[in-house]
């Protein structure tokens, strides 16, 4: 199941300076272990040590921020497009 | 005949709070006998006891005075419109726009969805322009040159020669001293009849409230967490609209807060651990990039000024400028934040370094160290 991954510029160190990725999983959280297995060190960029994704961070599927559709658990489907989108703070 | 007629801020409170309204009429008289029945004791603002219009309230069509065309009778056509201008002594008086503000904003002014109520609109709002840094100086320089009326900029630190790849409003002769001085010189150069008003110190929970109470509008051009989470605050406890804009390398981000429509807290809970998210001191930052954003969050405020358009409400803009792409993302207001969540458990300021765990950068730490 082929889902395009949106990966932001911090994190880009990580997949060879790629800015979208493709990654497979029934839902998100099975995308990041999918990530975390090409990619490794994504998981810990993105989620805590309880697991839970970083507060700072925000995962939208399709647009939508994860944390008001199912968090980890929401649903995958072939096509979708997960976007990575970290606090920025720069404004100087 | 239908007319929109101008309600200065003095008479506003007679109209629902409006700036501009309709009324209906063959001639001027017509008109504001059409307003008195919509909002009544309109006249008797402008009536004197025999009924003609008092010596201290002038009446414009479509900008001339009607003295200079026939008084109350000056007939009306559909689409006109009715400036209704008492005179005030001192203060902000009614916005009469001179003869070098309408050759100035005749861009604006030829626009359907400006003209001169909505110049004299922008004229006469205000805006706070939180940092005159990269964001800051594109948003106050555009901002300056539409003519709002009155720009704060809050900034402690002095302009540094490394500032000058992308913070357009200071040049090589201003290194060594004040940003808000390097930046007023620079806005009334470009618009003497911009009141600049220069806030030189680090906002703080202290005079947060002092300072941002004193404006319309808010433009965060912060380059640290504490002081975003501060103005996210403070905008949303005086129900000041916030418009947001954040820049990282290749990478932007804006958006517009209006209160009870979501916050910073809605987006992002809780700030990185400090080191987690680079700073553009530390990571760098494209100074083009500043201008994309920067004038984003300035069109942004004169569409809210002009209450024309969509605002970007509810919807984060992000910026990718490697890939050239813009992508619209949803912002929710979350039930559960604490500041403007279902049951918010923020009333009032809070030790904002305390809560990002770094210090606001002050003049001593420019970047929080």
């Amino acid at each position: 199941m082929a889902i395009t991954v949106r990966i932001p510029q911090p994190l880009r160190g990580l997949t060879g300076n790629l800015s979208t990725v493709d990654a497979s999983g029934a839902d998100l959280s099975g995308c990041i272990s999918n990530l975390e297995a090409t990619y490794p060190g994504m998981q810990q960029r993105l989620m805590d040590e309880t697991g839970q994704i970083r507060r700072f961070v925000n995962i939208y599927v399709n647009g939508d921020d994860v944390r008001f559709l199912d968090g980890l658990g929401t649903a995958l489907k072939d096509g979708d497009e997960v976007s990575i989108v970290p606090a920025v703070a720069g404004g100087s | 005949m239908s007319v929109s007629v101008y309600i200065p801020t003095p008479f506003r409170h007679l109209v629902g709070n409006r700036a501009s309204v309709h009324a209906r009429g063959a001639n001027v008289m017509e008109a504001l006998s059409d307003l008195d029945t919509q909002f009544p004791g309109f006249n008797a603002q402008l009536m004197d006891a025999q009924g003609h219009l008092a010596r201290h309230i002038n009446v414009y069509v479509n900008q001339v005075e009607i003295e200079n065309l026939q008084g109350a009778a000056t007939p009306l056509n559909d689409g006109d419109e009715i400036a209704v201008i008492p005179a005030l002594a001192g203060g902000a008086g009614p916005t009469v726009m001179t003869p070098e503000m309408v050759d100035r904003y005749s861009r604006h002014l030829i626009m359907p969805q400006v003209g001169s109520a909505g110049q004299r609109k922008i004229i006469e709002s205000s805006a706070l322009i939180i940092g005159a840094g990269g964001l800051g100086s594109p948003v106050a320089l555009y901002l300056a040159l539409a003519g709002i009326g009155k720009i704060g900029i809050v900034d402690f630190d002095v302009v540094d020669r490394s500032n000058l790849q992308r913070q357009i409003l200071h040049v090589t002769d201003s290194i060594g001293i004040p940003k808000v001085d390097s930046a007023k010189a620079r806005l009334n150069a470009h618009n003497p009849n911009v009141e600049v008003v220069t806030h030189e110190e680090p906002i703080t929970s202290d005079n947060a409230f002092e300072i941002i109470g004193q404006y319309d509008y808010v433009i965060n051009g912060a380059d640290n967490f504490a002081t975003r989470y501060l103005v996210n605050d403070a905008c949303y406890l005086l129900k000041k609209p916030l418009i947001d804009g954040s820049i990282l390398m290749f990478d932007g981000q804006a958006t517009t807060y209006l209160p009870g429509k979501g916050c910073y807290r809605c987006l992002y809970p809780a700030p990185p651990p400090p080191g987690m998210v680079p700073s553009c001191a530390e990571a760098g930052v494209l100074g083009a990039m500043c201008a994309t954003i920067g004038s984003i969050q300035a069109t942004e405020v004169l569409k809210l000024i002009l209450g024309v358009g969509e605002p970007l409400v509810n919807r984060l803009l992000l910026y990718d400028a490697l890939s050239l792409e813009f992508r619209v993302v949803k912002v929710r207001r979350d039930p559960e934040c604490p500041l403007c969540g279902d049951n918010p458990t923020i009333s009032e300021l809070i030790d904002y370094e305390v809560f990002c765990g770094a210090p606001i950068p002050h003049r001593e730490a420019p970047f929080g160290g």
